[in-house]
């Protein structure tokens, strides 16, 4: 047991590394001027509307800190809200509230907040705080997700996600991403989440990861996260399918919550996804692109490109 | 096909830097370590003489061109004679005069020379000799050395060397013990030479070189032959016949005109010596580029106000810096805040010294992050708070400086360039990563931004890379065509080796 891996083994593993994703993916597939339409949420938002994705519904958006003279009313309507930067990046910025006791909000890890502490996490928000560079963002209220009872006894605090990698609008391989105590609520693979490989073919998990470690247990429930099996996992791959059809970008990220009510939702799109991915399937990325990249073409019809991706890793 | 073009682009870059890298060391002479040192010559020559009440006029042949050679620096030293120098033909003469001078006089000149392979040429092109009559015996016998000499060479060059080595060969026969005859000292055997190199129409001149020997005095300058091939002059020995300007000569004068003239004088001699010395090979390499007009000679950061060389041979240093940063963090992937934070550190640490500027970083990061855990209560706007953490960490190095001043600890005073900036942006990024990737995540980044700091500070801070790309900086485009080719690595970084390691299937 070497605690290095000969870059040859990891090439014929077919392990995608940051470079290569880069350079060969990234740069190659994705034009930058398509970047703003994913790393704003608000436009991500709009832009899966438009193709027809169900979202988390917007509640209501703030611009300017003046109108934080007012955030009493708007909370007033919800007992349940999810505060976020536009721009925030890797689920940083997020503030969910759960519910209204008194005159103070309760967040998932049961600390409470003043509407004054909200209103200073909204202006941090404005400020920039969270936004690459620190240039000025927007913060907007949404509809704070109710998971789907699959994940019940596998989810700590945090809402559960589905992550998507798709490659010229086919999917090519997928995680869910459980929240941990350690990652406080939080599906970032980078902060303790756990991530767990999803079987392209059926939608069934398979092994879990948490950092570099093998998991088949929930660290804080003790439940197996192994063979779940994720709900509508055809109607998922379209929707991720459909994101990709209508952003543009030809690799792409798609990020799914499962909502007990309605169902598969599209929470946000990432142009750089992470090589997580690979660890939490124990399985490199290279293989599935090589063969996407070698298709003479890309069929045109979504349908077709989700049977495909169901018959990629068969 | 653009992974051609980034090669392309990547070689003819670097390819670029090292030809102006190696012009300036192998033909400039430009030294690769900068207190590299060289031979050189003080050539001394001295014209003594009595004046008798008249008008003065003297004049006496100084080096003009010299091969292998070039002159650092040319003295006349003349006392109350005015004194002048002209070029004529190939050679240089240096003019003294004079109204009246009675008594011993003496007239020097004084050249400083080192060793060059700046090219030059001899330019006097010269008239074809009319072939000079013998009488006989002598005549008979001239005719039979010049036709033995010709069958036994193809040019000018070898029928010069056979005609030498003929006329020294130790088995002379008697045409040539004849002819020998009419040579009795160095100088008239050279005449001969010339004599019977004529009768072949081969242009001839005689030159005279010294030697370049350390502490020597009285030296007597030698004579060389010198025939023309048509093309360019070659020279002979007139000893020995070999061809070439002998190793550790300076030519000295060329042709016959004499070797000084004087009016208004007698009892004249010249003397030359020789000593031997060092010089830094950066200032011939200056002088070598300011003689052969390289235009890379004139761009030498050299040339700069000090204050502005200063500035530069900082500024320089950035560039490797970066070089750092690329290598740590595509090639090995360590995870720094922000891209060129650690080069900034790092150029802050040469304020303080490696040590103190690591200690000094560490603790005004740690005691800025509890105050800014405080802040954070506080509720302040993200830009004020950037400030009120600016204004903290000034007077923590205030506090600072002004403590370790009292303990006697001068050093850290001159923290004068802590970026206070850098400091406080750190202060604030560190603390966000802390809030959200945990506290983990934000000591892996600050260690590693602190250990390329650490590698940029000892990369930037080496003297002899220092003096390597004030002096060379072409080096930029070398650096810059390295960047250009690491840009097109796709291969795994040294992390994701690690972070990978455990993948088991293989697709």
């Amino acid at each position: 047991m070497t605690s290095f891996a000969n870059p040859q083994s990891l090439k014929n593993k077919g392990v995608l590394g940051i470079n290569q994703r880069n350079s060969d993916y990234i740069m190659r597939y994705n034009k930058r001027k398509l970047y703003p339409l994913v790393d704003d949420k608000l436009q991500t938002k709009q832009l899966a509307i438009d193709a027809g994705v169900a979202v988390p519904k917007l509640y209501s958006i703030i611009k300017y800190n003046h109108q934080l003279k007012k955030l009493e009313t708007l909370l007033e309507d919800h007992n349940e809200i999810v505060i976020k930067p536009a721009h925030g990046s890797g689920g940083n910025g997020i503030l969910v509230l759960t519910e209204k006791v008194g005159k103070l909000y309760k967040t998932p890890s049961g600390d409470l907040m003043s509407v004054n502490a909200i209103r200073h996490y909204i202006s941090n928000i404005l400020s920039g705080m969270y936004s690459l560079g620190g240039v000025p963002d927007r913060a907007f209220f949404e509809y704070r997700i109710k998971f789907d009872p699959v994940f019940d006894e596998v989810s700590f605090k945090g809402v559960p996600d589905i992550r998507i990698i798709v490659f010229r609008g086919i999917p090519i391989s997928a995680m869910v991403r459980l929240p941990t105590s350690d990652s406080n609520g939080k599906a970032n693979l980078h902060q303790g989440a756990i991530g767990v490989g999803v079987n392209l073919a059926t939608g069934c998990t398979t092994h879990g990861v948490i950092g570099n470690d093998t998991t088949s247990l929930h660290p804080d429930t003790g439940q197996p996260i192994e063979g779940l099996q994720l709900p509508r996992w055809k109607k998922i791959l379209q929707i991720a399918v459909k994101c990709s059809d209508k952003v543009g970008l030809g690799y792409l990220g798609v990020d799914i919550v499962l909502d007990r009510t309605l169902g598969p939702l599209m929470l946000e799109l990432n142009a750089r996804p992470g090589l997580n991915v690979q660890l939490a399937n124990q399985r490199g990325l290279l293989a599935n692109l090589n063969t996407i990249e070698n298709m003479e073409s890309i069929p045109s019809e979504a349908d077709q490109r989700v049977a495909f991706a169901l018959s990629l890793n068969k | 096909m653009h992974k051609l073009a980034v090669h392309f682009w990547s070689i003819v870059f670097i390819a670029i830097g090292l030809a102006i890298f190696a012009h300036k060391v192998f033909q400039l002479g430009m030294p690769i370590t900068p207190d590299a040192t060289t031979e050189t010559w003080t050539v001394q020559a001295r014209l003594a003489f009595k004046g008798n009440g008249r008008n003065i006029m003297a004049s006496m042949s100084i080096p003009n061109l010299t091969p292998g050679y070039i002159k650092i620096n040319e003295h006349y030293i003349s006392g109350d004679f005015g004194v002048n120098a002209k070029v004529k033909g190939d050679n240089k003469t240096a003019e003294w005069a004079k109204r009246k001078a009675n008594g011993q006089q003496s007239l020097y000149y004084r050249a400083t020379l080192t060793r060059s392979n700046v090219a030059t040429k001899w330019t006097e092109v010269p008239e074809y000799p009319e072939a000079p009559e013998f009488f006989e015996p002598y005549s008979t016998a001239v005719d039979k050395i010049i036709e033995d000499v010709r069958s036994q060479s193809a040019d000018t060059a070898s029928f010069t060397y056979e005609l030498i080595t003929h006329l020294r060969s130790s088995d002379e026969n008697e045409n040539i013990s004849l002819i020998k005859d009419l040579a009795r000292t160095d100088e008239q055997f050279a005449n001969l030479i010339t004599k019977l190199l004529a009768v072949a129409h081969i242009p001839t001149r005689k030159m005279w070189v010294v030697e370049l020997a350390d502490a020597a005095n009285d030296v007597l300058p030698q004579i060389m032959i010198q025939t023309y091939n048509g093309e360019e002059w070659l020279t002979f020995n007139p000893e020995t016949g070999v061809s070439g300007i002998p190793a550790n000569h300076l030519i000295w004068k060329i042709g016959d005109d004499p070797l000084y003239t004087l009016k208004g004088g007698d009892s004249a001699e010249v003397k030359f010596s020789v000593t031997k010395s060092f010089i830094e090979l950066l200032e011939v390499a200056k002088l070598a580029a300011k003689e052969k007009g390289s235009i890379l000679g004139k761009f030498t950061l050299f040339s700069l106000p000090v204050d502005s060389q200063n500035t530069f041979s900082l500024i320089l240093m950035v560039p490797l810096g970066a070089l750092i940063i690329v290598l740590m963090r595509t090639f090995i992937g360590v995870q720094t805040f922000g891209t060129f934070m650690p080069i900034l550190i790092a150029v802050a640490f040469r304020e303080t010294q490696l040590l103190w500027g690591i200690v000094l970083f560490t603790v005004i990061v740690f005691i800025g992050l509890l105050l800014r855990l405080y802040l954070e209560r506080l509720r302040l706007l993200l830009i004020p708070r950037l400030a009120a953490i600016l204004v903290i960490v000034v007077m923590l190095m205030l506090l600072i400086s002004f403590t370790t001043s009292q303990l006697g600890l001068d050093r850290l005073l001159s923290i004068s360039l802590f970026p206070m900036v850098i400091l406080a942006m750190t202060i604030e990024r560190m603390s966000i990563t802390w809030e959200e990737s945990g506290g983990q995540t934000a000591l892996i980044q600050g260690l590693g931004s602190l250990l390329v700091a650490c590698l940029g500070y000892l990369v930037m801070t080496n003297q002899h890379l220092n003096y390597l790309m004030f002096a060379y900086p072409e080096f930029l485009i070398v650096i810059l065509g390295v960047c250009i080719w690491m840009g097109s690595y796709t291969g795994y970084r040294v992390s994701e080796l690690f972070r990978f390691r455990e993948i088991k299937t293989s697709a």
